[in-house]
């Protein structure tokens, strides 16, 4: 009679599996660094109410008024002022470049309507391609600014108190490129960016490490095959898969969520088609390092994961620190999230993309490169 | 460089880290020649074989492959040579049609269409041909393996254990087929267990350790190993078993059958071992031909013990 339960059987089958688990590498490194990860991102890096994000100021007068506000502005910690544009133009073209998430401009009349109280008042842009950074950082503006006018204001002896200009400030607020705050202009062109990276990378990743998996690797070395056309064979038909998803996502992006589309098509598919290539290579080098399919699943998610949580998808970028934020620029999610964001909902054209999409395209011959000297033309 | 070679590699060493997986090993075949290449399993068999192709990049060691220097000019070898892995190393997930166009692609066979009729019909699968090659038993997949591989007419086939898991009389179709494709000039190397099929190559090398022990005729081979062997019919009992085991001069005994085979190096003392059966009732003894198995037993142990 074979007890239905026995420790020592139970013994066996825990011992088994704890040495399997100790054998496969990359699985164990990837139980303990994915929570590990999870846990520094989540709690350092991510924050829905950012604060430093970048902004610039217009001012157009010079009188002190101008002057009190721009300073409380400068040192609250919600904004970091870097730029100082000098003409209305100037400062559009930072906003359309995403180079600023803020535009506050302070009309040249401002300080006279101030003195005279006749509804002084402040402009402000902000880009609301992503609506969440922008709600937080609008609100806190008014309280800082009517604050410091006050404060002005009651410091000036010329000035009968009892008026309380500051009061009567009003500011008017432009949700710039998504004036209704809707949350799947922000999403939908994010999700074409996280979907291509969600498949290519895997697919790519997994097709050739099925070849060494199987053993049909051997085969295919021993024939007439070169390294170059092993890669090329594997990347271009992923890359026509990935053409089929950009038709799919832009067309539901317009037809279902009618998001906005106000750039180039053109353009937006040559840097569609830059971002692929680089998955596609990312997903290759993956292969030449993973020895099943399994590992490269994994080592697929270990790159998407922080990739996911810090191009800027999910969270404000702006509102990460500054390590995270400059962890998140080494992943071509980052750049292309801002280009197609950019050319989508604010109508960018080459000139104010042109950078991204430099930095995007380094990430082409990177991979190429790594890819091309990890593939084994041979067994060893 | 002789012409007439179509492998010539003198030196071969392969290190994985710190191990040496082939050492040193020579090896020369002739065209139109079959070599068996036999070896205890992680011997170095397959190494050797892949560094022959091109799959492996050998640590030491120079020749020639088909006139081709085996160091620099694998692309070229690669042409040249048909390779049949050990695993079935086609797509399952591809029809016998498929896969043959594939092969027929890679090495530019022209017209595509017209090569892969061809083998099909040499294979007799015309009627099978879209059928997914996963889908096929252990013998079928092999022929297609081998079908595969010659599409390209190499002047070089290099067998990696080709007919493990396959039935007897698949592996005498193989056989014949080899035979057949040597005939025309076709240089074969293959590796195996079997000495059955051992003894159907025109000449073998032994390889144990990484380290060639053998070549030459099985006939060759078994002279050269200097074993005697004599048959004990009759069953003994324990303590005469015991005692023939623990006798000098006595360095195999394997059953067959209803027999024993007694394998020594000196006949005087192997003699003198079995001096004491012989008049034993029901017990006979007869001198008898010494088998490639047990000369490779003998080399297994000596380099085993050379090993540790």
């Amino acid at each position: 009679m074979i007890a239905l339960f026995s420790p020592s059987r139970l013994g066996a089958m825990l011992a088994k599996e704890f040495v399997q688990m100790r054998r496969d590498r990359i699985t164990f490194a990837m139980m303990l660094a994915v929570p590990i990860i999870q846990l520094l991102l989540f709690g350092y890096a991510i924050n829905n109410d950012p604060r430093g994000l970048p902004a610039a100021i217009l001012a157009l007068g010079q009188d002190r008024y101008t002057r009190a506000v721009v300073s409380a502005l400068e040192v609250s910690n919600y904004y970091r002022f870097g730029e100082r544009p000098q003409s209305a133009a100037e400062a559009e073209s930072l906003m359309a470049k995403g180079e600023i998430s803020f535009l506050v401009t302070i009309p040249s009349d401002f300080g006279t309507r101030v003195e005279r109280a006749d509804a002084p008042r402040i402009l402000v842009e902000a880009d609301a391609t992503d609506p969440a950074a922008a709600s937080g950082a609008v609100s806190a503006l008014g309280t800082i600014a009517s604050r410091a006018l006050q404060r002005a204001q009651g410091h000036e002896p010329v000035t009968d108190p009892a008026s309380r200009g500051g009061d009567s400030l009003s500011f008017v607020v432009h949700r710039r490129y998504n004036p209704e705050n809707i949350t799947q202009y922000n999403i939908v062109p994010g999700l074409l960016g996280v979907i291509l990276q969600m498949t290519m990378v895997m697919m790519t990743a997994m097709a050739l490490t099925r070849e060494i998996e199987r053993g049909t690797m051997e085969n295919l070395l021993a024939m007439p095959a070169t390294a170059g056309e092993i890669m090329l064979g594997k990347v271009l038909p992923y890359l026509a898969i990935g053409a089929v998803q950009v038709v799919i996502v832009l067309g539901a992006a317009k037809l279902l969520f009618a998001v906005p589309f106000l750039g180039g098509l053109g353009l937006l598919l040559s840097c569609v088609l830059i971002f692929v290539l680089a998955l596609v290579l990312l997903g290759y080098t993956i292969s030449t390092m993973a020895r099943t399919q399994l590992q490269a699943m994994q080592l697929t998610f270990f790159f998407f994961l922080p990739s996911l949580m810090l191009s800027g998808f999910m969270f404000p970028f702006a509102g990460m620190p500054g390590w995270a934020q400059a962890l998140g620029e080494i992943f071509p999610l980052t750049h292309f999230l801002r280009i197609i964001r950019a050319i989508m909902l604010k109508g960018a054209g080459l000139g104010d993309i042109g950078d991204e999409m430099f930095y995007l395209s380094l990430f082409v011959p990177i991979y190429a490169g790594i890819a091309l000297m990890r593939f084994r033309s041979t067994l060893d | 460089m002789s012409a007439t070679l179509a492998i010539d590699v003198r030196g071969m060493t392969k290190r994985f880290g710190r191990r040496t997986v082939v050492d040193n090993v020579d090896l020369a075949v002739a065209t139109g020649e079959i070599v068996g290449f036999l070896g205890p399993n992680g011997s170095g068999k397959t190494t050797t074989i892949r560094m022959i192709c091109g799959l492996l990049r050998p640590d030491a060691g120079q020749g020639t492959v088909l006139g081709l220097d085996v160091r620099t000019q694998s692309a070229a070898i690669k042409r040249q040579v048909g390779y049949m892995t050990q695993r079935f190393s086609f797509y399952e997930d591809l029809t016998i049609a498929e896969n043959l166009t594939f092969v027929a692609r890679l090495y530019e066979l022209k017209p595509v269409e017209e090569a892969v009729a061809k083998t099909l019909e040499g294979l007799g699968l015309s009627s099978r041909k879209d059928q997914l090659a996963g889908t096929l038993s252990g013998g079928w997949k092999q022929r297609l393996a081998l079908a595969a591989c010659i599409m390209h007419q190499p002047r070089l086939l290099l067998l990696d254990e080709p007919t493990a898991g396959v039935d007897p009389k698949a592996r005498r179709e193989f056989w014949d087929e080899i035979h057949r494709l040597a005939a025309d000039g076709l240089t074969v190397l293959v590796s195996t267990h079997y000495m059955d099929e051992a003894e159907r190559c025109h000449r073998i090398g032994y390889i144990a350790y990484g380290r060639m022990l053998a070549t030459g005729t099985v006939e060759e081979v078994v002279r050269g190993s200097g074993l005697v062997t004599y048959i004990v019919h009759g069953a003994l009992r324990p303590e005469q078993m015991r005692a023939l085991s623990m006798a000098d001069g006595v360095e195999q005994i394997a059953p067959f059958g209803a027999s024993l085979h007694v394998v020594g190096t000196d006949r005087s003392k192997l003699e003198a071992a079995l001096a004491p059966l012989k008049g034993e009732a029901g017990i006979g003894v007869e001198p008898g031909e010494t088998s490639l198995e047990d000369v490779f037993i003998k080399f297994m142990t000596g380099a085993q013990e050379r090993a540790a």
